[in-house]
């Protein structure tokens, strides 16, 4: 070819021009992001990537899970000592609270049995760890690393201590992906806690408000008042706790009021979240795997 | 040059190994809106010093990368990184003779090129776009430009140093 001359190069390359190539690789990407954009046809691709990719992210999160085993395993035993017995008094707390519940529970199935309507069964969770990566810094996503093999699916809601946190958007056998209520293109159906009107709270891309854009200004709304969720949509199971109304601003000008409401789960802080099955959901989803992925995603 | 550059590929994959890691390394949220696009920054050093052995392809696969670590659309780091890339491979021996000075610049105008491309495709898939900060890494990716020549010219030819003791 070129006669042993290292330097020597050649004035064409072989195969095709750079700037061919250059543009099969920008109309490969452009096919695409429009085949992954419009329903997710190829999700079954990001998942095998994502799952090939996977030890980069155990390796990423490995230093902050060995700092916390190593900050449990070596912190004094006074201050152990200490955080069991208020762990102890919680729970004690918590089961006293939850005797009631029972009780108002089983009173719930008896009123609805007489009333003929179908009970609710309770739901069952999963507790799974966030894992320390940073995905695309204005997007609320987070990784768990609970999978399809833990039997995590798509679209199922998560939730922390306090409320609802959001729902997974991918899964691989071992880990999943999840996007927060407060990222810009999640929507979640609520209803107020006080007097059951519905609506929908949009996330905004702040971790510490979303927005309800969809009520009139005369509308029943009072700062404070709870945001649960309704479990229309069939993705979130009915009342658990989303956000507080914090700020409600009524221009005569406009049709619609502005509020603003706090999430009530802690999104950014929690390092655990718990995976729910809910009877409704999951009956909804065997029903519709072929809709869209997303229900509760706007367009 | 005797540098036993069959072995490159090895060292490519480990830079951009590297530059995912450095992409996803949770940081303080005050510093991650200032985190550099290192991907970006690897792959324009490997298209200006070996652009005839590491090439678009290269360019593209480590932006699928990106795009599935960081849940973005599939193809919207792949196609800003085969655009920069394709800029770098065309301009590449007069960027490679410039002073450091206009490297930086050079390089600034690049990952804006970049960061644009990113701009533009969350525009046109309706995610929210419009935050002042998203411009930031421009500014801290041409700022490390020349930290990252120093470690990459470290990893690309250790062997002659090496040779020499």
């Amino acid at each position: 070819m070129d006669l042993g001359k290292p330097e020597s190069k050649p004035l064409f390359l072989t195969g095709p021009s750079p700037a061919v190539r250059c543009f099969g690789l920008v109309l490969l990407s452009i096919v695409l992001m429009v085949f992954d954009y419009r329903a997710g046809h190829l999700d079954t691709v990001r998942n095998a990537l994502s799952l090939a990719l996977h030890p980069l992210r155990v390796a990423v999160d490995l230093p902050f899970t060995v700092t916390d085993w190593a900050g449990e395993s070596l912190s004094e035993r006074r201050r152990l000592l200490a955080e069991n017995d208020r762990l102890r008094e919680q729970h004690l707390e918590t089961q006293a609270r939850l005797q009631r519940f029972d009780a108002l529970q089983r009173e719930n199935e008896r009123l609805r049995e007489l009333m003929d309507s179908s009970t609710q069964v309770s739901d069952r969770v999963l507790v799974s760890e966030i894992m320390s990566v940073d995905l695309a810094p204005r997007r609320h996503r987070i990784v768990i690393n609970k999978g399809t093999a833990h039997g995590a699916y798509q679209g199922q809601p998560l939730l922390d201590a306090d409320g609802v946190v959001g729902q997974v958007t991918h899964t691989n056998p071992i880990s999943s992906e999840a996007m927060l209520i407060s990222d810009a293109s999640h929507a979640v159906p609520v209803e107020v806690n006080r007097n059951g009107l519905r609506t929908i709270a949009v996330g905004t891309g702040d971790h510490g408000k979303l927005n309800l854009p969809f009520l009139p200004n005369n509308a029943d709304i009072e700062p404070g008042d709870l945001l649960i969720t309704s479990g229309l949509g069939g993705s979130f199971p009915a009342g658990y706790p989303v956000a507080v109304v914090t700020n409600i601003d009524r221009d005569p000008g406009n049709p619609f009021a502005t509020v603003e409401a706090r999430p009530a789960a802690a999104l950014n802080r929690n390092r655990q979240v718990m995976l729910v099955w809910s009877s409704a959901a999951s009956a909804v989803q065997v029903g519709a795997t072929d809709n869209d992925e997303e229900p509760e995603a706007q367009p | 040059m005797t540098v036993a550059t069959d072995r490159l590929w090895p060292r490519v994959a480990a830079s951009i190994v590297i530059g995912l890691v450095l992409a996803i390394v949770p940081l303080p949220w005050w510093l991650a809106a200032l985190r550099p696009s290192w991907l970006a920054l690897i792959i324009v050093y490997w298209l200006l010093h070996e652009p005839r052995r590491v090439g678009l392809l290269t360019a593209f696969l480590g932006g699928l990368f990106l795009d599935t670590l960081h849940g973005a659309l599939l193809g919207q780091h792949a196609l800003a990184l085969v655009l920069i890339g394709f800029v770098t491979q065309r301009f590449n021996l007069r960027i490679r003779v410039f002073p450091m000075s206009q490297q930086i610049a050079t390089v600034l105008m690049l990952i804006a090129l970049y960061e644009f491309m990113l701009y533009w495709v969350d525009g046109v898939s309706g995610q929210p776009a419009s935050d002042w900060r998203r411009w930031l890494p421009v500014l801290s990716s041409a700022a490390f430009w020349p930290v990252v020549t120093i470690v990459m010219q470290k990893l690309h030819r250790p062997l002659p140093q090496a040779n020499r003791v």
